[in-house]
């Protein structure tokens, strides 16, 4: 197989919600080792970015395609994409009422192993949950004996919510993870080990997309490229550079320049 | 791009076929149809019943035929023509069973189907079974067991040939001769059902339990239960329900009588899957219970718990009338409908001793075409100094046809009262759907998590057999055919 193909292409990509066009013409190619930081004005069309790439069915794809390592997605259900290896992180993780942490884990495990996807933190659940238990206390996430018990998200404060976010990253170890705004609701304490298991995380063969609006993020896991979402579209891609720019001026300039 | 989100593909969803719809071929000893006094004197004379109980039916009776059909309730079904019904039915038996292992092999398979664990082996479930096959009981397991506690379990007719003064001063306690259309039918022609009786300072081990079938065709079950808790005693009754399918609407009009005496507690559970009548006419099970706890003695508790899966139509409001001080009741329900089943169901709490408590769990999940309403009332008296009572009421609707209302009365005659109720409706959020879809886990398991999680709270209070039992029907019943 060809290692040179890339983990993510997305090629004069057109979406809409309604009728409203939210995507406009958006091109971005994300190879294997690479760390891209996604970063934008409120309502540029980063959140909705991160839902089509996983396949949210209020979006409609009316142009471009979506290729996740060669083959096209945009005919696939969420679920078969997660399965194949793309992960998000929500910028507001969803609370399930009754539903276990427990259960959650043992649902993720068999939904895979019904479908012949083997999961790298173990052949049963029961491994799953010990990993996730082991990397919870590295996450300083409020795992006491009763997380299991907890039910997903439910009483939960923002920071924990998106560690929790980060636990399943890791449980899950896809090739692809699209973290949306995982900085926001964390103190300086938790972005630092939220940072450091981000970076342990990632490798050669993996790709992550980092949506932000905050340099602090990136001063702690560092990308290989810079974008600017603006109006549906990608305005200027650059560097660390180009990060502390904007932190300077803002992001009316690039619109301007444009 | 992906519809699957969307609610109206939940219907065909959520359709599965009744799992137990078969019928036993067992010879039927039947009387003729029809009900009158003659047919009355038959039954008992058919069940070899002492006079006590022939008096307290034609009591019944004679009140019966006064009454009116009851028509507050919004449910819609065919008039009933009470003349057109079999009430007698027994499984005939050449001779009196000594053990199990002399029951009819036929049906012995039947409750094998059903999963119900009667067999020896399965006796280590740690669970007594008294089954009711149609009419008569066939068989007690666990009954030495019982007997050296001195705890009674046994059948109503048996206990009012060995146990007449209990059956006297209980029978008709917690539902009068005449309390309503459904209970004074029942207290007519009842059928069979279990008498339980749990003496002074006794933990009953095990769960008790009884297995209800309706097996032939027009041949309305009465079912009558009555369970006692002497001074300072516990027990924990599981009630379950499979039925075979039928075409033809099947009338069932049972009537549960629980007494406990102070600080005594009853824990009654119930699971019912009932065939819920076919697609497009209502061939399902008619459900009209009086269920009622009285709680006589000081800190005493009634807890029901029920799990609604089945029946076509389904009426029924366990309540609790605490009478002694500090008394509790409790009601924890999950009635979950599809198709065209309709359901009034809820609790009646009625606070007359001081500082008694009640709390009402109810969640109703509501699919298809079908009707989900629940019915409560909490009543204060002017002697109920104290009284405390928190409701919740939610509902969970999947798809764009059904129907679920809630309608609380509460009435408050004391100034030292604390009422609460809360109610919500909804449907499954979509971003909790897409959010487990995001992590591989495909729609229609997806659902199953966020339904059975939405119960959760209620499963909790079963038993834990019932509770994984419950879990399993929920999802068997959600189980469908979504590619």
């Amino acid at each position: 197989m060809n290692t040179n193909i890339p983990i993510l292409e997305i090629e004069n990509l057109k979406a809409s919600v309604g009728s409203t066009e939210v995507l406009k013409n958006l091109n971005l190619k994300i190879n294997k080792g690479e760390i891209h930081a996604i970063m934008g004005p409120n309502g540029s069309g980063k959140s909705t970015f991160s839902k089509i790439i996983a396949g949210h069915p209020n979006y409609k794809i009316n142009k471009g395609e979506i290729f996740f390592k060669g083959k096209s997605i945009l005919e696939l259900e969420p679920d078969e994409r997660a399965r194949l290896g793309i992960f998000l992180a929500f910028q507001y993780p969803i609370e399930l009422p009754g539903v276990t942490n427990d259960s959650f884990f043992e649902f993720i495990h068999r939904s895979h192993k019904d479908n012949s996807v083997n999961l790298s933190c173990g052949d049963n659940w029961i491994d799953m949950l010990n990993f996730v238990f082991q990397t919870a206390q590295i996450l300083e996430l409020p795992i006491n004996d009763d997380f299991g018990e907890r039910c997903v998200n439910e009483g939960f404060s923002g920071g924990e919510k998106k560690r929790n976010e980060i636990l399943q990253m890791l449980a899950l170890d896809s090739e692809l993870s699209i973290l949306d705004e995982i900085d926001s609701g964390l103190d300086i304490d938790g972005l630092k080990i939220v940072s450091k298991v981000i970076n342990n995380f990632m490798n050669e063969n993996k790709a992550i997309i980092l949506i932000t609006h905050y340099q602090r993020l990136l001063d702690y896991v560092k990308p290989t490229y810079v974008h600017i979402l603006q109006d549906g579209k990608i305005i200027k891609t650059g560097n660390l550079e180009l990060v502390k720019e904007i932190e300077l001026k803002g992001y009316d300039w690039l619109k301007e320049s444009f | 791009m992906n519809e699957k989100l969307k609610n109206n593909d939940l219907t065909e969803f959520v359709n599965q076929k009744y799992k137990y719809g078969f019928s036993t071929n067992i010879e039927s000893d039947k009387i003729q149809k029809g009900l009158n006094e003659e047919i009355i004197y038959l039954i008992t004379k058919k069940k070899n019943e002492p006079e006590l109980l022939l008096k307290f039916r034609l009591r019944a009776y004679k009140k019966w035929k006064k009454m009116k059909h009851p028509e507050w309730s919004d449910l819609q079904f065919p008039e009933i023509n009470f003349q057109d019904i079999v009430y007698y039915s027994a499984p005939k038996q050449e001779k009196q069973l000594k053990s199990l292992d002399e029951a009819n092999p036929e049906l012995l398979k039947t409750f094998e189907k059903l999963g119900i664990p009667l067999t020896e082996q399965k006796r280590l479930a740690n669970v007594a079974v008294d089954a009711v096959f149609d009419s008569t009981s066939i068989g007690t397991t666990y009954k030495q067991e019982l007997s050296s506690l001195k705890i009674i379990f046994t059948s109503i007719s048996e206990a009012a040939w060995e146990y007449p003064e209990l059956i006297k001063t209980h029978l008709g306690r917690a539902v009068p001769i005449g309390d309503n259309y459904y209970s004074t039918l029942n207290s007519a022609v009842f059928t069979d059902g279990s008498f339980c009786y749990v003496p002074k300072n006794t933990i009953c081990p095990f769960e008790l339990s009884t297995y209800f079938r309706i097996n032939e065709p027009k041949s309305g079950q009465f079912e009558r239960t009555l369970i006692i808790t002497k001074e300072n005693s516990y027990l924990s009754y599981l009630e379950g329900c499979t039925a075979p399918q039928y075409d033809d609407n099947q009338l069932h009009a049972a009537v549960v009588e629980l007494i406990t005496y102070d600080n005594a507690e009853i824990k009654y559970s119930t699971v019912q899957n009932w065939f819920i009548g076919d697609d497009y006419s209502m061939g399902g099970v008619m459900n009209f219970v009086t269920k009622r706890g009285l709680c006589l003695g000081h800190n005493s508790k009634i807890s029901w718990t029920q799990v609604e899966t089945g029946s076509g139509i389904t009426w029924k409001y366990p309540s609790c009338f605490l009478v002694g001080s500090e008394s509790q009741g409790e009601f924890y329900s999950v009635a979950f409908t599809r198709e065209y089943q309709q359901t009034d169901t809820g609790s009646k709490m009625l606070h007359v001793g001081k500082n008694s408590r009640s709390r009402i769990i109810s969640k109703g999940i509501c699919a298809g075409k079908s009707k989900n309403i629940y019915r409560g009332s909490v009543k204060v008296t002017r002697k109920a100094q104290g009284a405390r009572n928190y409701s919740q009421c939610d509902s969970l609707l999947i798809g764009n046809s059904a129907i679920s209302n809630t309608i609380p009365y509460i009435s408050v005659r004391n100034p030292i009262t604390k009422i609460e109720h809360e109610a919500s409706v909804g449907s499954v959020a979509e971003d909790q759907i897409f959010y487990c879809l995001q992590r591989g886990i495909p729609h229609e398991e997806a659902l199953t998590m966020l339904i059975s999680g939405f119960c959760q709270e209620v499963f909790n209070k079963l038993p834990l057999e019932f509770s994984v039992e419950a879990d399993y029907l929920l999802r068997l019943k959600l189980e469908g055919t979504i590619g």
